[in-house]
């Protein structure tokens, strides 16, 4: 019989003891969620991890304004469904509270003020945990990060001071106003994550299935065409049958064409795919060789 | 297809990174982008040459420095196995981040180079390697084409390392001569070493049987929580939730409930909310016992028809200590992180610490500093149930934590 337990159980297993400990170290831990495939992945494998009972961690969902509409629709109908409680702050409100300066100019992305709201929703709340969906396999400096990750007051991770982490041996002891940022997928890759969604059947927004949509052709990137991204004279304006391949801020995340309308199809897609998720989707990375080391000292996800 | 977990010992020099770099690119699992980025990185580096080393590279202080510092993970498949592949840095100042990748490894690749043949830093790899109990080791003597694909010296350096491997009681080993850079016997066999008729890299770590590994006798299970729904319709629903260590649990089973020695029968088992008649190793499960006990988070449940753990207060361990700020002396207390329990601790006395290198047994120690292995004995507060790490690695280890700064500063495997 343990032929059987191939490597997405492995997987599986591995994630629902990460969950398991956070439960079992923290007071008021929360699940970072935004409505996209991973955070999705992480509330299935929560409910595994706690079936009968309902998920004992609290939804926060960040939003910048620019998420796209399916993608707030799925996360109400979640939340309804599995009863869990839904927490969301604006980044909107924190750019007013704090008078923030939006950047400017082509390219333009609320993504990185995001932190600022995350931060002051983990003081608010006073979550000595947050649960996110981040994969090593996804960039460099997300591959050098624990799957407990000690936050300091300032919610700033110190890539030269992690504790070290050995066997399963997680330890989550913190001070107070401190926080660890718990990745319990840390070890899955995107097609795992896509071949879990398929086993499991897990339903997904629609925006991740090939549709026809109006998008901004930008340096050979498709965005979507939409009142918070303004085209410039170099733009075209394009009907493209795309899909999604990540879902964050419609600023800074492109679709794909595709014709894969089906979860066996995205996964035969992604199966053969050439080019990395980040590399084709997220325009935030492109920046510099260092854009999300730098983005997590700061204290995002 | 299952999983191997693998780490990588050697240090730049010993063309670890390539080696991984070779593996990927053989195997097509470096995606366009990143073989772009490479190619770009590598044009304002060196020569122009493609450097499949700077795949593994990863932090902006590391590419700056040209090595590698923190434990990197990459993630790699063929159509047989999904391999996880740890890449550890191999210098002696390191060694906290080899323990720290060796602890969660089925398997040990050990550079050497053709041309130093065992050296210092393989018995170090080596040593530790054995200590964490990573059940099989391929040693990659590298730079063949260096020596001239010589058979002759490399079966000179086998013999060398057979005699070490053996010392080091080593179960599971495999040598091959490759060449990193030129991808001889790493994917693809050698055209240029006819002589040598054993496997490649890749087949090796294919092939390897980690299902032997795992313990299927002896039950243990750490409770992480328990799981209480408190609903109206599950209102007297109790389930044990934790992640099996070794052995199996069947429903019907007998269990005894370390430390307090109650026994109880298994009712039923679930994963993921569904019923199951037995389970194992490795599997993240939730219990439910016939009747009522006391048991909270940090007991652990046994098969009581099973060989028991020792339950005690006095662990006698091989320490790795792993903080460069405060260093680890008799009398010393720590919270003690054992499967899912913590308890204080203090050092009893500290043996005799040993030297990686020469392998030396060193007495009269009076202090552990940052790297240093040494055998320890601790008495816990609370008595800890374990088993020899050497048998079983999952309840065997252990972890030290500063009571002030919470940060975790030794590695335990208790004797």
């Amino acid at each position: 019989m343990t032929n059987t337990f191939d490597y997405l159980d492995q997987l599986e297993a591995e994630a629902i003891y990460i969950m398991r400990e956070v439960a079992g170290q923290f007071e008021r831990p929360a699940l970072l969620f935004s409505g996209g495939k991973d955070s999705i992945t992480l509330v299935r494998l929560a409910q595994k991890a706690f079936a009968p009972a309902k998920i004992p961690f609290t939804l926060v969902h960040v939003d910048t304004g620019h998420n796209f509409p399916e993608a707030i629709q799925y996360r109400d109908e979640l939340v309804e469904k599995i009863g869990a409680k839904l927490v969301v702050r604006y980044v909107e409100d924190t750019i007013k509270a704090k008078g923030l300066q939006e950047p400017t100019g082509k390219n333009a992305s609320r993504n990185w003020l995001q932190t600022y709201t995350l931060l002051d929703t983990i003081e608010e709340f006073e979550f000595d945990a947050c649960i996110g969906g981040a994969r090593r396999d996804e960039e460099k400096a997300r591959a050098k990060e624990r799957i407990f990750s000690f936050r300091d007051e300032f919610g700033q991770w110190d890539p030269k001071r992690q504790r070290p982490e050995l066997w399963n041996l997680f330890n989550g002891r913190i001070h107070k106003g401190e926080n660890v940022r718990v990745f319990p997928i840390s070890n899955w890759t995107e097609l795992d994550v896509w071949s879990y969604i398929k086993r499991e059947n897990i339903d997904l927004p629609s925006i991740y299935f090939a549709h026809e949509r109006e998008c901004i052709l930008r340096d050979g990137r498709l965005l979507n065409h939409t009142p918070v991204i303004q085209p410039d004279e170099n733009d075209q304006i394009v009907t493209r049958r795309v899909r999604f391949r990540t879902v964050g801020d419609m600023t800074c995340t492109a679709a794909v064409e595709s014709d894969a309308a089906t979860l066996d199809e995205v996964v035969a897609e992604i199966t053969i795919s050439r080019i990395s998720e980040r590399g084709e989707t997220r325009i935030d990375d492109q920046q510099t060789e260092a854009a999300m080391e730098d983005r997590k000292k700061g204290g995002y996800f | 297809m299952d999983l191997l977990r693998f780490i990588t010992a050697g240090s730049v020099d010993d063309g670890k990174s390539t080696l991984i770099g070779r593996l990927l690119f053989d195997t097509k699992n470096i995606l366009a982008d990143q073989m772009e980025a490479i190619e770009k990185a590598s044009k304002s580096r060196n020569d122009g040459e493609i450097d499949l080393a700077l795949l593994t590279d990863g932090l902006r202080s590391e590419r700056e420095q040209g090595i590698t510092i923190d434990v990197a993970y990459k993630y790699f498949q063929t159509p047989n196995r999904k391999f996880i592949s740890i890449d550890a840095p191999g210098h002696i100042q390191y060694t906290r981040n080899m323990v720290t990748g060796a602890s969660n490894a089925d398997l040990a690749i050990i550079l050497v180079d053709a041309r130093q043949g065992v050296v210092e830093q393989t018995r170090r790899h080596s040593l530790i390697a054995a200590m964490l109990g990573i059940p099989h080791v391929v040693v990659a003597i590298n730079k063949m084409d260096l020596v001239g694909y010589s058979e002759d010296r490399f079966l000179e350096i086998a013999a060398d390392y057979n005699s070490l491997a053996q010392k080091l009681k080593i179960k599971d080993l495999s040598i091959i001569p490759v060449s990193a850079l030129n991808g001889d016997n790493v994917v693809d066999k050698s055209a240029h070493m006819p002589w040598y008729n054993g496997d490649t890299m890749l087949t090796v770590l294919e092939q390897v049987n980690v299902l032997k590994d795992l313990n299927l006798n002896d039950g243990r299970f750490s409770v992480q929580y328990v799981i209480r729904p408190q609903t109206a319709e599950l209102h007297d629903y109790r389930g044990y939730a934790g992640r099996i260590q070794s052995g199996t649990f069947r429903r019907g089973d007998r269990i005894m409930v370390l430390p307090s020695e109650q026994t109880s029968t298994i009712e039923k088992i679930e994963i993921g909310g569904n019923e199951v008649d037995e389970a194992f190793a490795g599997q993240s499960i939730t219990i439910s016992l016939t009747n009522d006990i006391d048991i909270s988070r940090g007991d652990m449940l046994i098969t009581a028809d099973y060989q028991h753990p020792v339950v005690s207060q006095d662990l006698e361990t091989l320490i790795c200590w792993m903080d460069d700020r405060k260093e680890l002396k008799v009398g010393g207390k720590f919270t003690l992180q054992h499967g899912t329990t913590r308890t204080r601790c203090s050092v009893r006395s500290i043996d005799y610490r040993i030297d990686i290198n020469s392998y030396e047994q060193l007495e009269g120690i009076e202090s552990l500093k940052l790297n240093d292995v040494a055998r320890v004995v601790l008495r816990t507060a609370q008595p800890i149930a374990y088993d020899p790490y050497l048998q079983n690695r999952t309840n065997g280890a252990a972890i030290l934590i500063d009571e002030t700064s919470n940060v975790t500063v030794g590695a335990c495997m208790i004797e």
